[in-house]
């Protein structure tokens, strides 16, 4: 038994849901009680769709129990299949029907339903949601592709796009015409926008573009071995990763490495000297490995950021992340409990989280800018906008997206020429994003300082500065000028620098002598 | 006094057929009610003894709607317990030991059981009888079920509240009881209303917090403020209380029937009632007929969702001039809304329980102006061009009483006036 206040990823039918509803022609039929509905409007509401999830649930009840849920799953099945006439079925049970034990694959088997129905097992105790949907895209796989002829000109299959992923819809788009541009054409997108026919035919391709190994990667090595297709390992999120991209593409395929830049902005935008305040920016990053891992390159290396911290809740990749971790100089957290990353992030005290909507939430408590990088994300994470993670846009987006939460360049130095000034304090942030600073009631009384957060008051700072480091009130009084964005930075250098020097009290001089030990 | 309002010239529905049909129900479980509960009861905490799947119910219902620090959590049950590897009473005492400790602000705890809790047979009673009796006199520790295998949405409310009637201490004291989870601002004018008819002592379940001088016993009355309390209802005629049965306090109408029914019990004369219902009522009146402009002659159709839609068909019908087409529910307990019912005039269907693919089908063919309905098929239905309401806001939303019949109405005729408002063709 474990406790959990929220949690990063759903049960793994949800990630079987996520497949279903990017799908076509493509019906769940769901052994749950009525309850699990509610997985419906993570796609209806979260993810704006305009059509109910394909998904048939059996909805049983206590009363069902004691007498026959078998048969209300089979007249489920029957009523769904005639109702929605679809080109194949997934059938299953979510975590309560599993410990009800009426093998909903077994009964599919019993039945005439006229189409293939695909038996799932995914074990709710144990698994989750990522899991769920690689799983049931490679039983999907599995059951309808075939080895067959291969298309006259180059082609793919795009692999990992399931609903409700993070920018999926928009990456298509950007590694679509990527490849185009390579002369290489698409052959299937799956699981989103295909069909089961369409599954029938991905055997057509040359090769797999892994976009997602979180949703695909059990599909992809499937076919590598029974279709004979190399997979990509690149996944193409930032301007150096999609470069080595577009390069193992053309050792797939024999064909030049072939990349418009004309588009291509961030390596310019981060280049220019307005960015130069990004520098060695103290970053912290989490959520699903493959994204953590992308904007770890991409934070360090395009945009010059300090990273002091990354994990990933998928154990499924705790290994990448580990040894890349290792690479940077850090530890990394590999764990899905949403306090366990709190902690974390309250002790390193970034200047900024990449993360997913959760970190986003500790951020706002915590006072340091988040952009999410990561599902699971929120309604406001589905724009409507073009906004690609991928190829060449996905890096402008990445630019633009991850700069905004912060104070800009000239702000941030203005706030620390006048941190007295009434209109430029801690509690106003930064100046672009509107509804951030309480109006002061009447105009020209001075807005009081911001109540010091229960996690920035001096007494219990000093418990995770690693000693027994007592703030001076001069040096207290002092640290609180310093603008807030990089407040926590100053003090915890100044408690490293004390507490590895053996010093106990912290004066002013000691802030001062720590600030030029770190200047950089 | 006896202007109650009486049924229309057709007559009420209270005696109408009733259709019942069985298949898939698009609806929550009690878990979501935890979402308002927890809010509401400021030193309790709901520990839902559950699967993966009930944490992220919480947090989907909750994310759309929620960002603060919740109190509510899940103990997810995993192989082992499942197995019987490990005891899991054992392991729910260490889930609680970890909380508690680090929740030193609670003063109630609920252990919550689920569809995977009450599958497996998790005594949550016995737990609960075992950690009262360790936590005395600092927490009290209750169970009650939120599984979508016995509740249905607002039912979760129902079960935490009635689980709370048995240990109420006993009162003979002659006292009002109003029994439901308002927000503040409402409970705050409703007790304010009848204290100036000189009703009293009011009395609120559920408290704010656990240490209140809250009993109940024979001398007690009480009025219900959500249609959907049927158990605790049941519990509080156990302990000797007594229902005061009456129309929902929704829309001015509602209001002052609920009012009336009470003013009645506790010998209110006719000029007191006047006098102090007099100017919300006509607050009311105005604001219900500016909001309802748009709604005037338009058609209306049901979802079962939150046990709300007979009050609510009852009042956008009579006040707002409305048609009712159908009037979903998930469950219809005629001891409870048999008043409303009796105020609705005959015409619309009335379901009970839902097989959702056929009432879709029901709800294409008829087109209403507006459908009601839950979360899952709101925007799939304005894709097709119909306008909705998605129902959680009508729990979400201080929409009872005087003051707020304008609002309550305003949540119907908004998502009217904007399909109205909407203009994207190009200039002709």
């Amino acid at each position: 038994m474990k406790l959990t206040v929220w949690t990063y990823e759903g049960p793994p039918h949800v990630g079987a849901m996520r497949v279903a509803t990017g799908m076509k022609d493509m019906h769940y039929v769901l052994h749950a009680p009525q309850g699990d509905t509610y997985a419906d409007l993570l796609f209806t509401m979260i993810e704006r769709r305009n059509h109910r999830p394909p998904v048939t649930y059996t909805t049983f009840q206590a009363r069902d129990l004691g007498s026959d849920t078998a048969n209300l799953f089979k007249t489920s099945l029957q009523d769904a299949y005639e109702r929605f006439r679809p080109e194949a079925m997934i059938v299953g049970a979510s975590c309560t029907a599993e410990l009800i034990q009426d093998d909903p694959g077994g009964m599919s088997e019993t039945m005439d339903i006229p189409v293939p129905v695909i038996p799932l097992e995914l074990p709710s105790y144990q698994r989750k949601e990522n899991y769920g949907a690689d799983e049931t895209f490679f039983q999907i796989v599995r059951t309808l592709a075939r080895p067959m002829e291969r298309t006259a000109q180059i082609s793919c299959n795009l692999i990992g796009p399931t609903a409700l992923g993070f920018r999926h819809r928009d990456d298509i788009t950007e590694i679509t015409s990527l490849l185009s541009d390579m002369g290489i054409s698409v052959n299937v997108v799956a699981p989103m926008t295909a069909s089961p026919a369409d599954i029938a035919r991905m055997g057509a391709a040359h090769f797999n573009v892994l976009m997602y190994p979180e949703t695909a990667e059990t599909a992809a090595r499937w076919m590598e071995r029974e279709l004979d297709q190399p997979w990509t390992k690149t996944v193409p999120i930032g301007v150096g990763a999609t470069r080595d991209f577009v390069h193992e593409v053309a050792g797939i395929t024999g064909l030049e490495p072939r990349l418009d830049e004309e588009r291509l902005r961030l390596p310019w935008y981060s280049r220019s000297v307005d960015s130069t305040y990004l520098t060695g920016k103290r970053v912290f990053i989490f959520g699903d490995g493959t994204h953590v891992m992308a904007a770890a390159r991409v934070a360090r290396d395009e945009m010059g950021f300090e990273v002091v911290g990354m994990g990933c809740y998928n154990r499924e990749m705790a290994r990448g992340v580990r040894a890349l971790a290792r690479d940077f100089g850090i530890e990394a957290t590999i764990t899905d409990d949403y306090l366990e990353v709190e902690r974390v992030i309250e002790t390193l005290q970034p200047e900024m989280i990449l993360g997913t909507q959760m970190e986003r939430h500790i951020g706002k408590r915590l006072g340091i800018p988040c952009a999410v990088i990561s599902a699971p994300v929120h309604v406001q994470d589905f724009p409507a906008r073009y906004s690609p993670q991928m190829g060449i846009e996905g890096a402008n987006v990445l630019f633009d997206t991850w700069v905004h939460p912060l104070v800009m360049g000239l702000e941030e130095h203005l706030l620390h020429m006048f941190r007295d000034d009434f209109e430029f304090h801690d509690a106003a942030g930064p100046s672009h994003h509107g509804g951030h600073a309480p109006k002061p009631e009447t105009p020209g009384t001075t807005v009081p300082l911001a109540a010091p957060s229960p996690r920035n008051n001096p007494d219990q700072n000093k418990e995770h500065a690693g000693g027994d480091v007592i703030w001076l009130e001069d040096a207290e009084r002092e640290l609180r000028k310093i603008p807030f964005f990089v407040r926590g930075k100053a003090r915890r250098n100044t408690e490293t620098f004390a507490s590895e020097r053996g010093v106990a009290e912290i004066s002013i001089d000691t802030l001062y002598e720590a600030k030029a030990h770190y200047a950089r | 006094m006896n202007d109650l309002p009486r049924i229309s010239a057709t007559g009420g529905c209270r005696d109408e057929p009733i259709l019942k049909q069985r298949g898939q129900r698009e609806v929550f479980c009690g878990l979501t009610g935890i979402i308002w509960l927890h809010r509401k009861m400021q030193d309790a905490f709901f520990l839902v003894i559950g699967s993966r799947t009930c944490a992220h119910l919480l947090q989907s219902a909750a994310g759309v709607m929620i960002f603060a620090e919740p109190r509510f959590g899940t103990a997810i049950l995993e192989e082992t317990d499942l197995a019987g590897l490990a005891d899991a009473q054992a392991e729910l005492d260490k889930v609680v030991d970890q909380l508690l400790a680090r929740r030193t602000d609670i003063r109630q705890l609920f252990l919550v059981g689920s569809c995977p809790s009450e599958v497996i047979k998790l005594d949550l009673s016995r737990a609960a009888e075992r950690m009262t009796e360790k936590y005395a006199p600092s927490v009290r520790v209750l169970n009650f079920s939120g599984s979508g295998i016995e509740t249905t949405f607002t039912q979760g409310e129902d079960a935490c509240l009635a689980s709370m009637v048995p240990v109420l201490p006993k009162t003979d004291e002659r006292q009002l009881l109003l029994v439901g989870a308002l927000p503040d601002v409402v409970e705050e004018q409703a007790v304010s209303l009848l204290t100036d008819m000189g009703v009293g002592p009011i009395r609120v379940l559920p408290a704010p917090r656990a240490d209140t001088d809250l009993g109940v016993g024979d001398n007690t009355v009480f009025a219900l403020t959500q249609p959907f309390l049927g158990d605790t209802h049941a519990a509080l005629e156990r302990r000797g209380a007594r229902h005061l049965a009456a129309p929902f306090p929704f829309g001015e109408e509602g209001t002052t029937a609920w009012l009336r029914t009470i003013a009645q019990e506790f010998g209110v004369d006719v000029e007191t009632f006047d006098r102090v219902t007099a100017a919300p009522r006509a607050r009311a009146r105005k604001a219900i007929a500016q909001a309802s402009e748009s709604l005037r002659d338009k058609s209306v159709f049901f979802f079962p969702d939150s046990q709300l839609e007979i009050p609510l068909a009852r009042f956008l019908t009579r006040e707002c001039g409305m048609r009712a087409i159908e009037v979903g529910a998930p469950f219809i307990h005629k001891g409870i809304v048999g008043p409303d019912l009796d105020m609705l005039a005959q015409g619309p269907t009335l379901s009970e329980g839902q097989d959702v693919d056929l009432q879709l089908d029901r709800c294409r063919e008829a087109r209403p102006d507006l459908t009601v309905c839950g979360l899952g098929l709101a925007n799939p239905l304005e894709a097709e061009g119909l306008a909705t309401k998605w129902a959680i806001e009508l729990v979400f939303t201080p929409v009872h009483f005087y003051e707020q019949a304008g609002d309550l109405a305003g949540l119907f005729s908004r998502p009217i006036r904007r399909a109205e408002l909407l203009e994207l063709e190009a200039t002709p």
